[in-house]
C-alpha cells in the first residue's frame, strides 16, 4: 500500500490518543492525527482548540485553528484567558501536540527563531503561541516532526517550549505540571525518552531502518534494547483521510 | 454625546500617531476596515499590539505606520509565515517584543482589571524571559514557590468589531472570542465597529451575550463586512482564499504595493471595498443559517 510520509506520522499519531482524552488540538498534522483518532478508535475524544473552542465537531477540516466550523456545534467556546488558565494551567487537558523548527536530545522545542542572538534573527519563527503552556502543563505532550538532522539538532537555538530541560527531573525541578514529550513520531519511527530524558529510538515503522534514524539524527542517538516496529497503516485509516477528512490533499501530500 | 459617528471620524479622533493600538481578535472578527482606514489617514509609530498579529498588521507595517509590534504568535493563520512583519524584524527594520498567548493574555486581563500584573505558573521558558526583561519572577507568599509575573497592558486604543451593537455600544459577540472583553477594558479608548446597530431592546433581550457594555465605548461605527477577509460568525466566512492568495502578495514588495493601492488608497471606505469585491464574492462567503436555541430570561 502506498502511503505518504505525511500519512504515515498523523496515523501513527492518532493511534497515541486514547478513548475519553482530552485534546489539545494544533493546526495541520496534529489537526489531521486527532480527527482521524475521532473517527476510529477514539469517539469520545475531546478536542479543545486554543482559540477557546471546546469539544469540536468540525464539519471540514479547518484551514486555520480559529475557522468558524469549529464553533458551530460545539460544546463551549470561551475567551483565550479562560481557555489557558481554567482549562491548561488547571490541569483539565489530557494531550497536547507540539511541532517545531528544532527539537533537541532532551526533546525541548524551538518555535522562536534560527540563529544565536535573538536581537538579530537570521531566520524569524513565529513564536510560541501556546507552545509553551501546552508543552509544560498537559498531562502528557507528542511532538510530530518529519526525521531529518536540522530538526533534530543536540541543542535547540532558543528554548521555547519545556521537553526535559537538561534531562531527567529537569521539568520538576523547573516546577512543571504536565509529564512532558513522552513520545516523538517521525516518518521513521518514535524516539520516547530514556531514564535520563534523552530521546531514545523506541520503535520503527515497517521497513526503516534504525541507521536512517540514526543518520538524521543531530545527537549519537541510542537505540532501545527491544526495538519495536508499529502497526502497518490500514486502509480504513488512509480512506478516512484521504476521502474525509483532507480530499484535496493539503496536509497529505508533504513530508 | 453621541457616539455613533463614521469610522473615519473614529480613526481621525482615536488614534493618533505613535499610538499603541490593538486590533482584537483571534482569527475571528479581525478589524480590517479599521487597519485599512488608519493606513489610509497615514499614521506612523504606532505600537501594534495583538496576540495574534495576521494580515492587517502585516498591510500596516507594509504602509509604514508601525514602529513595534507586541505579539506571542506571529503568522499567517493556517497559510504559514507573516512575511512583511517577519522580514523588517530580520532586518531590524522593526522593534518587537514577545510572549507566550498566555503571557500577552494575561498582561491584558491585568490591563482589563486594574491590577500592575499578573501571575502565572512557570513554564521553565526561560530563554523568553532572557529575552524580554518584562517578564519577571516573584515569589508566592504563600507556598513560596516563584511564579512568573507579565505587567499589565494598557493599549491607548482597543479596536474590536462586533456582530451587533447598539449606538451607545453595548455589543454582542458570539464565537470565538479571543481577547475581545479583556483589551476593552484594558484599554484607555475603544473603537467598536458592528456588523449591525440595533435598537437597544436586541441587546437587553439577551444580556449574557453582552461581552462589551456601551460605558467603556469611545466610538460606535456602522460597517458591514469590516472584518474581510477574516469573518463574522453567522454572517459571513472567513475568505481562506485570501489568506492563501497574500502568501504571494506579501512575498513581493511590488504585488504588496499594488494591493494596497487598490484595495485600501484606491477606496473610500468599507463600503466602496465591498463593491469593488463584488457579489460574486459575497454570495461565495454566505453561511447557511443555525440559529440556536431559545434562552427564556423570564418575565419578573
Amino acid at each position: 500500500m502506498d502511503y505518504s510520509s505525511a500519512e504515515l506520522m498523523i496515523v501513527n499519531a492518532a493511534r497515541l490518543l486514547k478513548d475519553g482524552d482530552v485534546v489539545f488540538v494544533g493546526v495541520g498534522q496534529p489537526n489531521m492525527a486527532c480527527n482521524l483518532a475521532k473517527r476510529t478508535h477514539a469517539p469520545n475524544l475531546t478536542m479543545i482548540y486554543e482559540a477557546g473552542v471546546i469539544g469540536a465537531e468540525p464539519a471540514h477540516l479547518p484551514l486555520s485553528i480559529g475557522d468558524p466550523t469549529l464553533v458551530s456545534g460545539a460544546l463551549s467556546v470561551v475567551s483565550m484567558y479562560d481557555i489557558f488558565s481554567n482549562y491548561l494551567q488547571r490541569g483539565n487537558v489530557d494531550v497536547g501536540f507540539l511541532g517545531g523548527a528544532q527539537i533537541d536530545r532532551f526533546g525541548n522545542i524551538n518555535a522562536t527563531l534560527i540563529g544565536s542572538d535573538y536581537a538579530h534573527p537570521k531566520i524569524r519563527l513565529p513564536g510560541s503561541g501556546g507552545a509553551q503552556e501546552i508543552a509544560a502543563w498537559a498531562n502528557r505532550c507528542y511532538i510530530m516532526t518529519p526525521h531529518q538532522k536540522r530538526r533534530f539538532p543536540e541543542k535547540v537555538d532558543f528554548l521555547t517550549s519545556a521537553g526535559y530541560l537538561g534531562g531527567a527531573g529537569g521539568r520538576e525541578k523547573a516546577g512543571l505540571r504536565g509529564k512532558g514529550p513522552i513520545g516523538v513520531v517521525t516518518d521513521l519511527g518514535f524516539m520516547q525518552p530514556d531514564e535520563t530524558g534523552e530521546l531514545i529510538l523506541t520503535a520503527l515503522h515497517p521497513g526503516k531502518s534504525a541507521q536512517m534514524a540514526i543518520e538524521n539524527t543531530g545527537w549519537a542517538l541510542k537505540v532501545a534494547a527491544h526495538l519495536q516496529t508499529t502497526q502497518p497503516v490500514t486502509e480504513h485509516e488512509l480512506k478516512i483521510l484521504r476521502e474525509e477528512l483532507d480530499p484535496t490533499g493539503i496536509y497529505l501530500k508533504g513530508g | 454625546m453621541p457616539k455613533l459617528t463614521s469610522l473615519q471620524d473614529a480613526i481621525a479622533q482615536h488614534v493618533h500617531d505613535g499610538d499603541m493600538v490593538y486590533a482584537a481578535g483571534f482569527t475571528h472578527l479581525i478589524p480590517f476596515a479599521a487597519g485599512h482606514e488608519i493606513i489610509r489617514q497615514r499614521r506612523k509609530n504606532l505600537i501594534l499590539a495583538r496576540a495574534t498579529p495576521d494580515l492587517i498588521y502585516d498591510q500596516m507595517v507594509a504602509a509604514g505606520c508601525a514602529q513595534k509590534v507586541i505579539f506571542s504568535y506571529m503568522g499567517n493563520p493556517g497559510v504559514g509565515s507573516l512575511r512583511i512583519v517577519r522580514s523588517a524584524i530580520e532586518k531590524g527594520e522593526l522593534d518587537w517584543e514577545e510572549y507566550s498567548h498566555f503571557g500577552m493574555i494575561s498582561r491584558l486581563q491585568a490591563g482589563a482589571a486594574g491590577l500592575p500584573f499578573m501571575p502565572m505558573n512557570q513554564t521553565a521558558a526561560t530563554d523568553l524571559e532572557s529575552a524580554n526583561p518584562l517578564i519577571q519572577r516573584v515569589t508566592d507568599p504563600y507556598s513560596g514557590r516563584e511564579v512568573i509575573v507579565v505587567p499589565a497592558l494598557t493599549p491607548d486604543v482597543a479596536i474590536v468589531h462586533a456582530q451587533r451593537a447598539d449606538a451607545n455600544g453595548n455589543a454582542h459577540l458570539w464565537g470565538i472570542i479571543g481577547e475581545q472583553k479583556e483589551v476593552a477594558f484594558a484599554a484607555k479608548r475603544v473603537i467598536l465597529t458592528a456588523e449591525e446597530i440595533v435598537d437597544e431592546s436586541v441587546i437587553r433581550s439577551d444580556p449574557n451575550r453582552t461581552m462589551i457594555p456601551g460605558f467603556i465605548v469611545s466610538a460606535v461605527c456602522h460597517v458591514p463586512g469590516a472584518a474581510h477577509p477574516s469573518y463574522a460568525q453567522g454572517y459571513y466566512d472567513r475568505d481562506n482564499e485570501f489568506y492563501l492568495a497574500w502568501d504571494k502578495i506579501s512575498a513581493d514588495p511590488a504585488l504588496t504595493q499594488a494591493y494596497l493601492d487598490e484595495w485600501v488608497y484606491g477606496v473610500k471606505d468599507r463600503a466602496e471595498y465591498w463593491q469593488k469585491l463584488g457579489a460574486e464574492k459575497l454570495t461565495k462567503l454566505q453561511v447557511e443559517a443555525r440559529v440556536s436555541a431559545a434562552v427564556n430570561y423570564g418575565k419578573y
